[in-house]
């Protein structure tokens, strides 16, 4: 009896219209308007320019493909750019795999409770601009600088002159991206339940079987996580090909800024925007497609 | 290899020779003495259940015997050779984990032949030595290809025992791995580890918290606590005789009474009145020169007394409770403790023998002093 009391007083309320926003629609609201303003707006923008009548400002009011025919005129070299940055991109990833990987391992299994302090060491340089790290390394590096005045004050021949050239580059890529691919490795390897790998083991296996068998594929999430987001980072990366390689390679994104910038042509930095937006979205979405994180997980 | 049938002419287990022995074994973590000297013969093929509450040790002990640590002092043994360092994976040994560390990422069959790919088996052996070991373990063949992340809590542990088994190790160890199994499966699984321990006769070494679970499955039982083994017997000796109160309050309810000599040489009770008759402590000649002791009655071997019937030592009491416990009943009575407070006794009788008044009747509790036992105060 009491319980159809309670049934019948329920009704009302559950038949009332619900014109209202969900709660969860209402919590989404400041970032779905961020998103739109901050993120789709200039996408809109730089799609609009791409067809754009070329050296114009006739945003929306023009239509041509000639931006993007442009592009791939066989006299054009900006193919060559982007080459390096692939290349570049692909060089980084790899070594930033194989950099932050034992760093990983560590933080997870060596360093113990040093390694929250270890992890604050790797995140602080993110405190201090890009542009100022990247120009500290070149007086880090540049002749008479840090490491040259210092092995010549002690009478040694001085340091290597490796400042402006796509070694450099490259090391500035790894060095500025370390973090992004150091931090979804960690928590990829913390996934790792500990028990396996002792289990592992008590069935008879040596490190490198466990590495290879229970190890690496149970962390493979994180690690992938990290080689993708490096990639799209390293990708559009401008300014270590800038200010530590000295303009020794163009990358693809100092194309863009060129032409936007030097050319004063923005429907053709927009297409070549658009394109690279295009390219790096296509990799992205195929490589999470291939990327099951709930088969990785095991959780199906 | 592992073989269904049991050996020929089983040995008893107490006649076997020792295949794991332990001696003056030490672990400490700092200055938290986990296991304090333990000496221990695990005979070759025997069930043996280390058993104690939480925080014992039993675990510590398990990961140094599993070779996941090492001790801090003394010897761990395997056929005569010391294992002390040697690492887990050169072990003939295998754990069970209590979490059963299954690979997520590998289906039944994967994780069942892992052994066998560590050894270097080819596919098609791996393949049907995990069918095989399936079999065994009663996990139907449908269930190679499965992932072991969709099976059931009691078919993990048929995967976790059948890897187990692949590795074919000579000890088998187990840590609490039916602690989150449902009562009705779990009692399933202790039966079915039973018959497997009997039909692969290997050595089973098992670590649970539940006195229940040690009772039904083991051959020996030592019992843990506080880093010592307080004592290594069969279920019936751990029972029927325990070395202190600590094992004889762990292993089931028990009525105690304190006595104390008097000058006579006859025993009275301290917190109950009266005088008793009290039977040797096991194992000393006489009373072994006590003056104070407990003694120690179960409730199952408490009788009421009806009128004409004598027993060696006899109290007064009231009933004020009784519980079913399926078969059995089990009453409380109240008797007059030492002092004018109250104690409360543990009376167990068969339904059939069940007390017709019930609740508030005057009974008469006895029990004859062989039927009880003494230990040291």
């Amino acid at each position: 009896m009491a319980d159809l009391t309670i049934a019948h007083a329920e009704t009302p309320r559950e038949e009332r219209p619900t014109h209202r926003l969900s709660a969860g629609a209402l919590c989404a609201l400041p970032v779905i308007g961020l998103l739109a303003i901050g993120f789709a707006a200039p996408l809109v923008a730089i799609l609009g320019y791409s067809v754009a009548t070329p050296r114009s400002f006739d945003v929306f009011r023009s239509f041509t493909l000639e931006n993007f025919a442009a592009l791939f005129d066989p006299t054009n070299t900006v193919w060559l750019s982007f080459l390096w940055s692939c290349g570049f991109a692909l060089f980084t990833v790899a070594l930033l795999a194989v950099i932050a990987y034992p760093i990983a391992y560590g933080l997870n299994r060596v360093f113990g409770r040093a390694s929250a302090f270890i992890s604050v060491l790797f995140v602080f340089p993110l405190f201090v601009s890009e542009n100022v790290r990247l120009y500290g390394w070149v007086l880090f590096y540049i002749k008479n600088g840090v490491l040259d005045g210092t092995l010549k004050w002690l009478g040694l021949a001085g340091g290597p002159e490796v400042l402006y050239t796509p070694g450099i580059t490259l090391f500035g890529m790894v060095y500025t991206y370390l973090p992004f691919m150091l931090f979804p490795m960690t928590l990829g390897l913390a996934l790792v339940p500990r028990d396996l790998v002792d289990a592992a083991r008590d069935l008879g296996a040596g490190r490198l079987f466990i590495w290879r068998e229970i190890e690496l594929p149970l962390a493979m999430p994180g690690i992938l996580i990290g080689m993708l987001l490096t990639f799209v980072l390293a990708i559009g990366a401008t300014a270590e090909a800038k200010i530590l390689g000295g303009q020794s390679i163009i990358v693809i994104s100092h194309d863009i800024e060129i032409a936007f910038t030097y050319s004063q042509n923005w429907p053709a930095g927009s297409a070549l925007a658009v394109l690279v937006t295009f390219f790096i979205g296509a990799l992205t979405l195929f490589a999470l497609s291939k990327l099951d994180l709930d088969r990785m997980l095991g959780r199906r | 290899m592992l073989q269904t049938s049991p050996p020929a002419v089983p040995a008893p287990a107490s006649a076997r020779k020792p295949i794991l022995q332990l001696v003056g074994v030490r672990k400490s973590f700092g200055g938290f003495h986990a296991v304090q000297g333990i000496d221990l013969d695990v005979r070759e093929g025997e069930f043996l259940t280390i058993v104690g509450p939480s925080g014992s040790g039993k675990t510590t002990l398990l990961r140094m015997l599993a070779g996941m640590d090492s001790p801090s002092e003394g010897n761990i043994t395997l056929h005569g050779e010391r294992i002390n360092d040697v690492p887990p994976n050169k072990r003939p040994t295998c754990l069970v984990f209590q979490s059963l560390a299954l690979f997520p990422h590998k289906s039944v069959g994967e994780n069942i032949a892992f052994p066998l790919k560590v050894k270097g088996v080819d596919a098609a052996a791996r393949k049907a030595r995990a069918l095989e070991l399936m079999a065994i373990v009663r996990l139907p063949e449908t269930y190679h290809d499965k992932n072991v992340m969709k099976c059931s809590g009691g078919e993990r542990q048929r995967v976790a025992l059948a890897r187990a088994l692949a590795y074919d190790p000579e000890v088998l160890f187990f840590d609490e791995p039916l602690s989150a199994i449902d009562y009705k499966l779990k009692k399933t699984l202790e039966k079915e580890l039973k018959d497997l321990h009997r039909e692969t006769g290997k050595t089973f070494i098992y670590i649970t918290h539940s006195l229940e679970e040690a009772m039904v499955m083991s051959d020996r039982i030592g019992v843990m606590r506080a880093g010592k083994l307080v004592q290594v017997g069969t279920p019936e000796e751990i029972y029927g005789a325990p070395v202190d109160r600590f094992v004889c309050e762990f292993v089931g309810e028990v009525n105690s009474i304190e006595v104390t000599r008097g000058a006579d040489g006859g025993w009275s009770g301290v917190d109950v009145p009266g005088a008793f008759k009290v039977q040797p402590p096991r194992g000393s000649a006489g009373d072994g020169g006590m003056d104070r002791a407990f003694i120690v009655i179960r409730p199952e071997y408490m009788r009421v007394l009806g009128p004409g019937e004598s027993a060696d030592n006899r109290i007064e009491g009231v009933v004020y409770n009784e519980y079913s416990l399926g078969s059995r009943i089990q009453y409380q009575v109240r008797v007059t403790a030492s002092g004018g407070g109250e104690k409360v006794m543990l009376v167990e009788l068969s339904r059939s023998r069940a007390l017709p008044a019930g609740a508030d009747a005057r009974v008469t509790l006895g029990w004859d002093a062989p039927d009880a036992f003494t230990l040291r105060s």
